[in-house]
């Protein structure tokens, strides 16, 4: 089973040094116990676009799908067997980079 | 045997079959097609099965053995009925419960049904309307009812709690060891919201005190404690619950007033509760560890009910182990009452003030000052704090305990 955990953050580059050091660590740990699929960190939400390829011709519009005061600063991919196992990995996560954290389930295909 | 008679041992059967073994059936289900849902349907309509074929082929030697097969059979058909893309995923859910579970609890499949149904990644309301319908078998009107919301919007709630079960893998498993204390006082969380949400009814238009909640906390709370009979805070939580239980008689009087503790006619208390509630304290004192809150509390219970009138020193230094686990506004408040009738209004109303700025917007805080203030003859103020109270709360039998208490004083 794969979760997305999103890093849930409200101001842009907010990251520190400490914090990355942090991630590194937890990232290995992730690996070490089979629980790493991907993981990254995301730039600032008013850099993004939004592009609707549903007509003829491609739209593209400037900024997020929708204005908020919290977005994704980053995320994980994780593999766990259920969420009891992903909510304590992902508690240690929260701590590492100090952020809180959404873990949401993705789809059984 | 005339069918009269027939029809009404069926129905009896049926009641109590109902009572004892609808969890066990919902658990066995759960555990063995790794699907709520599913669980609580084929259990439902083994039931309903039961309810035609018991009055006519008389009742099964063994009524949750015939239950649980019939359960079993009903959630087969269900599965070969559906899309083969539902049943697939089934599949996948059965191999993964076929883990080996951690060791060192009770190994009960009703256990395992009730973690699932307290997961702390659940919303507290879906804990709590889960719990009554997967565990205790209430339907989901009779949860709605107790509170008082719509009949779909229980529905939805409980009927979105069982997906994100499934979507998000809540596993249905026995808490590990070291999550073991956690995951059952989140467990008695909900147990207590249920008794109290029955002790103290809020809604404006039910019944000042519901003993259908209750009696539903008491008996769940008996079954977590038959599953767990070495868990000192759900022992303190049974003797708890029965000891403010054993009250309920002499709490509402014949008008529909709240009677205080102090002023309750003790040979209206069920002796036989007390006792029970007394002898589980006991053995937790007796057991020499450490107790947690809810056997303290239960202990300042066991102390109020304890010979003519409480030994209120006692008390005291029960609140103040109690705020050492727990140094929340309202057990300072319940301390800070407690102090009063040890030292007097004066000391008591000092420790409340201070309280004041957490306070201000819960009734009992403005209730207890109320009297602090009388017994100091302070009546000017004494008003103004039965008012705030009577702002503040709902609940039918405490208004007119607050009301008359106030025309009281009007009158004097």
């Amino acid at each position: 089973m794969q979760y997305l955990v999103n890093v849930i953050d409200s101001r842009s580059n907010s990251g520190t040094e400490e914090e990355a050091v942090a991630i590194d660590a937890f990232n290995d740990k992730l690996r070490a116990g089979g629980h790493w699929v991907f993981a990254g960190g995301l730039a600032d939400p008013s850099v993004s676009t939004v592009i609707d390829g549903r007509g003829d011709e491609p739209d593209f519009t400037d900024g997020p799908f929708v204005e908020a005061k919290e977005w994704a600063a980053g995320f994980w991919l994780i593999e766990a067997p259920d969420l009891d196992v992903a909510l304590e990995l992902m508690a240690e996560g929260s701590k590492a980079c100090n952020r809180r954290l959404e873990v949401r389930p993705l789809l059984v295909v | 045997m005339t069918t009269l008679r027939r029809v009404t041992a069926a129905d009896d059967a049926l009641t109590r079959a109902h009572r004892e073994e609808w969890a066990r059936v919902v658990a066995t289900l759960a555990k063995r097609f790794g699907s709520l849902d599913l669980a609580e349907e084929s259990a439902a309509e083994a039931f309903a099965t039961a309810a035609e074929r018991w009055p006519v082929d008389g009742i099964p030697p063994n009524p949750g053995a015939w239950l649980t097969t019939t359960a079993t059979r009903k959630a087969i058909d269900r599965i070969r009925r559906e899309s083969t893309r539902d049943a697939r995923h089934r599949e996948a859910h059965l191999v993964y419960d076929t883990q080996p579970e951690p060791v060192g609890a009770v190994d009960d499949d009703r256990l395992r049904l009730i973690f699932t149904c307290c997961h702390p990644a659940l919303a507290m309301e879906a804990r709590i309307a889960l719990t009554l319908r997967m565990v205790g078998g209430l339907g989901v009107p009779e949860i709605a009812r107790a509170f008082l919301v719509q009949d779909t919007t229980m529905g939805a709630r409980i009927t979105r709690a069982k997906a994100k079960i499934a979507a998000a893998n809540i596993p249905y498993r026995l808490p590990t060891a070291d999550d073991l204390p956690q995951r059952v006082s989140g467990v008695l969380t909900v147990l207590f919201l249920i008794f109290n949400e029955g002790y103290l009814a809020s809604g404006p238009d039910t019944a000042p005190v519901r003993r259908d909640l209750t009696r539903e906390a008491i008996r769940l709370t008996r079954l977590l404690h038959e599953l767990l009979p070495d868990d000192g805070e759900v022992t303190g939580m049974l003797a708890l619950m029965l000891l403010s239980e054993a009250r309920s008689d002499a709490r509402v009087s014949s008008t529909g007033e709240l009677v205080p503790l102090g002023q309750q006619d003790r040979g209206m208390w069920d002796a036989s509760l007390i006792a029970e509630g007394h002898a589980l304290v006991r053995e937790r004192l007796a057991s020499g560890q450490p107790p947690g809150r809810y056997q303290l509390l239960a202990a300042i219970n066991a102390v109020h009910t304890d010979g003519d009138a409480p030994d209120w020193a006692q008390i005291v230094a029960l609140y103040d182990q109690l705020a050492v686990l727990d140094p929340s506004p309202i057990v300072r408040l319940n301390r800070a009452v407690a102090v009063g009738e040890r030292d007097g209004p004066e000391a008591g109303l000092a420790l409340l003030d201070a309280l004041a700025p957490q306070l201000s917007g819960y009734h009992p805080f403005h209730a207890a000052r109320a009297l602090l203030l009388v017994r100091l003859g302070r009546e000017v103020d004494a008003r103004a704090a039965y008012e705030s109270a009577l702002a503040l709360t709902d609940n039918a039998a405490e208004i007119a305990y607050l009301t008359r208490r106030l025309a009281r004083l009007a009158a004097r």
